[in-house]
């Protein structure tokens, strides 16, 4: 938007906000909100304190311990449903399922199975991730045109040429793919670690709650979606050097 | 070269006798510096068909949709029956490049629409539009849905919600691109057929030369960057020749050929 | 003539040209369904009686200690506590979030305003925000229809938004052209080109709600489903723990599923653009 002839940049509307956060704080509007300057001030204890480097590193290893192992198995399992109708029969109706169930609610199972620790974290995370790498990229197979297949066909690849085409020609569903995977395995992660609680950043979630530190809560939530903001910006960005082959495909 | 034709040069001002549609100086420029068109000058007679013919790029959209008054010119007016153009108007309908129809409505409530934006009622909108439904040779597929229609169909749906409203001028944006071939010439012939009965002005956007020359009573010829009127041809083949005949008639080959020469140099 | 009156409803026309072999072929899915959930099933018995893990329990354990809690009406009973906060939140969202995404497709005034603070709200993991509000609202019902809306609203004001984004602007001008006034283009033109995509978000919003209600319930309060849950856990009742899981599942993938069979139903003839 523009403003006395000025493009006035998108994201600066949330400066805006922080505006009207503080008065809400400062007048005491609504009580969820401190005053945004006490978050601020709260925010230097929160990074220099000793929990908070734990809590990070365990965040950051779960994180990519999960969405490895849900890139590792969600690729391929996509590419055997793009590729094997039987395999789609059967493996569908469970990734939709899965796409769209209260996954939270799984977390106690995992609870159960693999302790209070990082590995429930883990998990959770990979079962965040999954399912939207696998849909993707079975609709990226699923979306290679008949005809580039028949060009390999005709020029005589051999089959792990045609499987390297296969690869490459369904890599931007894939790689959107994973980029959604990445934003809800923020998700996970967090929400992994709330629930097992005595870990990371559920640890110090409950330790702020329990000590009534509202300023230290929102610290330590801003940051988070701070890393979660940067995280998505990062892969968008990334996905924008190949989209240049994306857009020539279709 | 034995063309029977007229050449009007550039920036002549047709002398039309009894101009419905009048462009005076019109200029559109996007942004600050992209000159889309460039002081045109020109007058449309009353029953007349007109087409604004160019390569892509020339304008000829941007100016049809100012005539219609869905675009403000940068500079210039229109005057329609003498009158100054400020927005859309019911002496005005306009046909879409891309149908423009309502994916949820059905073909009745698709023609109806324009009468119903009119503030017409249920039942006499519905009787008008039943009637140009079946003026375009659809009749009974008043309640299917766009997606069930062909392409041409569809095009034939939005012609007859313009002619519907029953305006002076129908204002047509590429109507048959979008249709293949053989659709699109048996639309050309209806459209002919059309014309004669309805008594309308037709302004008429086609990039294809021989599309202009086969339909059009009037060429307007647009050069690109910036887009201005390079020429106005009148062609001047006989009337009282078939569709068939007519495509393989010398005046109609010489015409498409002279105006493919005057637009080579536009091209890439 | 079959023409003309396939088209009389639009639900009803929706199915009338889905003729016979449709149904075959979705008949011959239900059956590959059926086995994958067979093998499912069985995988899942041999998994428990391997006595792998001793939190494990069979396949038919867990259906069996479904059927008993489905029977002594405990789970009735927890499905009512938990869809009052879900439908409160939802029904919240779905107002305010269809409004302000209408408004911000709208007016360029009001997308720079609110749309960042969406976006934020879609990217960033709002689950965090749930222990905070139980902070301040306590853990009554006011907590969790919060923890409903924080979920929900984002995904079905961003999709409202796009939804009016995507309207094609030939639509617009065809309703302008007609002389269409700028409350017609939106009421005629706008808001019925939208819906399908609107709907769509309502869908996914609906999933993103059961997640928070079951969120809320596990971290604010036990109450309904989230009490059941945690309660047979920490009495070692395991069977019954994983039959609360498998129904909760159960629940709301049967509800997504048939708000996305509405979807289809309403919005079918509409799916194919009039290009």
């Amino acid at each position: 938007m523009t403003l006395l002839g000025y493009r006035v940049p998108m994201m600066a509307a949330l400066l805006v906000w922080v505006v009207v956060w503080e008065i809400i704080g400062r007048f005491d509007l609504l009580l969820l909100f401190p005053p945004f300057t006490e978050v601020l001030m709260a925010l230097g204890d929160v990074v220099t304190s000793r929990s908070f480097a734990e809590a990070i590193r365990i965040t950051a290893l779960s994180y990519a311990c999960g969405l490895a192992l849900a890139i590792a198995v969600g690729v391929p399992l996509g590419l055997l449903m793009g590729l094997v109708p039987a395999a789609d029969k059967m493996l569908n109706i469970w990734v939709n399922t899965f796409l769209s169930a209260p996954l939270s609610a799984l977390v106690p199972v995992f609870m159960i199975l693999f302790g209070l620790g990082t590995p429930t974290v883990i998990v959770t995370v990979f079962m965040f991730a999954v399912w939207i790498i696998v849909l993707d990229t079975r609709a990226g197979v699923q979306n290679i045109s008949p005809s580039l297949m028949e060009m390999a066909h005709s020029f005589g690849a051999s089959h792990a040429e045609r499987g390297k085409i296969v690869l490459l020609a369904a890599l931007p569903e894939i790689l959107a793919g994973i980029r959604l995977g990445m934003i809800r395995g923020v998700k996970g992660v967090v929400i992994g670690q709330l629930l097992v609680s005595i870990i990371g950043v559920g640890a110090l979630f409950s330790l702020y709650q329990q000590n009534f530190l509202m300023a230290h809560f929102w610290a330590l939530i801003l940051l988070l979606f701070a890393m979660a903001l940067t995280l998505s910006g990062l892969v968008g960005r990334l996905e924008k050097r190949i989209e240049y082959y994306a857009g020539v495909r279709s | 070269m034995s063309i029977a034709m007229q050449i009007e040069t550039e920036n002549a001002v047709p002398a039309a006798s009894n101009p419905i549609i009048e462009v005076k100086g019109i200029s559109k420029i996007y942004g600050s510096d992209i000159v889309a068109l460039e002081n045109i000058d020109l007058a449309f007679e009353e029953g007349q068909l007109t087409s604004l013919l160019g390569p892509s790029g020339c304008g000829k959209t941007t100016l049809l949709k100012i005539v219609a008054g869905l675009l403000k010119p940068s500079h210039g007016e229109i005057l329609v029956k003498g009158k100054k153009v400020h927005g859309p108007g019911p002496e005005r309908a306009f046909v879409f490049q891309d149908f423009a129809l309502m994916p949820w409505a059905n073909v009745m409530q698709n023609v109806a629409f324009g009468l119903k934006m009119q503030g017409v009622g249920k039942a006499a909108r519905e009787d008008t539009a039943r009637h140009y439904i079946s003026e375009v040779g659809l009749s009974g597929f008043e309640q299917k849905f766009p997606h069930q229609l062909s392409g041409g169909m569809r095009q034939r749906v939005g012609l007859a919600r313009a002619l519907a409203v029953n305006a002076d001028v129908l204002l047509m944006d590429e109507p048959f691109s979008a249709v293949d071939e053989q659709t699109r010439r048996k639309f050309q012939e209806d459209l002919m057929r059309l014309r004669e009965v309805e008594k309308k002005t037709f302004l008429f956007v086609t990039h294809s030369i021989e599309e202009a020359v086969y339909v059009s009573d009037r060429i307007v010829l647009l050069s690109p960057r910036p887009g201005r009127v390079s020429q106005i041809i009148d062609p001047d083949i006989p009337q009282d020749i078939g569709p068939d005949e007519l495509r393989r008639n010398d005046v109609y080959l010489d015409t498409v050929e002279s105006i493919w020469h005057g637009i080579k140099k536009y091209v890439e | 003539m079959s023409l003309t009156h396939t088209a009389e409803k639009r639900i009803g026309a929706a199915r009338a040209d889905a003729p016979g072999l449709i149904r075959w072929l979705s008949e011959f899915t239900l059956i590959w369904k059926i086995l994958s959930i067979a093998l499912f099933a069985g995988a899942w018995e041999l998994a428990g009686r391997s006595g792998f893990n001793f939190s494990f329990p069979t396949f038919s354990d867990t259906v069996a200690a479904l059927w008993e809690m489905a029977v002594d009406g405990s789970l009735g009973a927890a499905y009512l506590r938990t869809l009052e906060p879900l439908v409160i939140g939802l029904a919240f969202s779905l107002i305010v979030g269809i409004s302000a995404g209408i408004a911000m497709g709208l007016r360029h005034d009001v997308e720079w305003f609110s749309l960042p603070i969406f976006i934020v709200m879609q990217a960033a993991p709002m689950a965090a925000l749930i222990p905070l509000v139980t902070f301040v609202y306590g853990i009554g019902l006011t907590a969790k229809v919060l923890a409903v809306v924080m979920l929900a609203m984002p995904v079905i004001t961003i999709n409202s938004y796009k939804a009016v984004r995507n309207v094609p602007p030939s639509l617009v001008s065809m309703c302008h052209s007609f002389m269409g006034s700028r409350q017609q283009q939106i009421l005629h033109i706008i808001i019925p080109a939208a819906s399908p995509m609107m709907f769509a978000g309502l869908r996914l919003g609906v999933a993103e709600g059961f997640s928070g209600v079951v969120l809320a319930e596990l971290l604010i309060t036990p109450t309904g489903i989230g009490d059941l849950i945690t309660f047979h856990r920490s009495i070692a009742n395991f069977a019954h723990m994983y039959a609360t899981i498998v129904s909760i599942v159960l629940f709301a993938i049967v509800t997504v599923g048939s708000l996305q069979w509405l979807e289809t139903a309403l919005f079918r003839p509409e799916k194919r653009s009039s290009q």
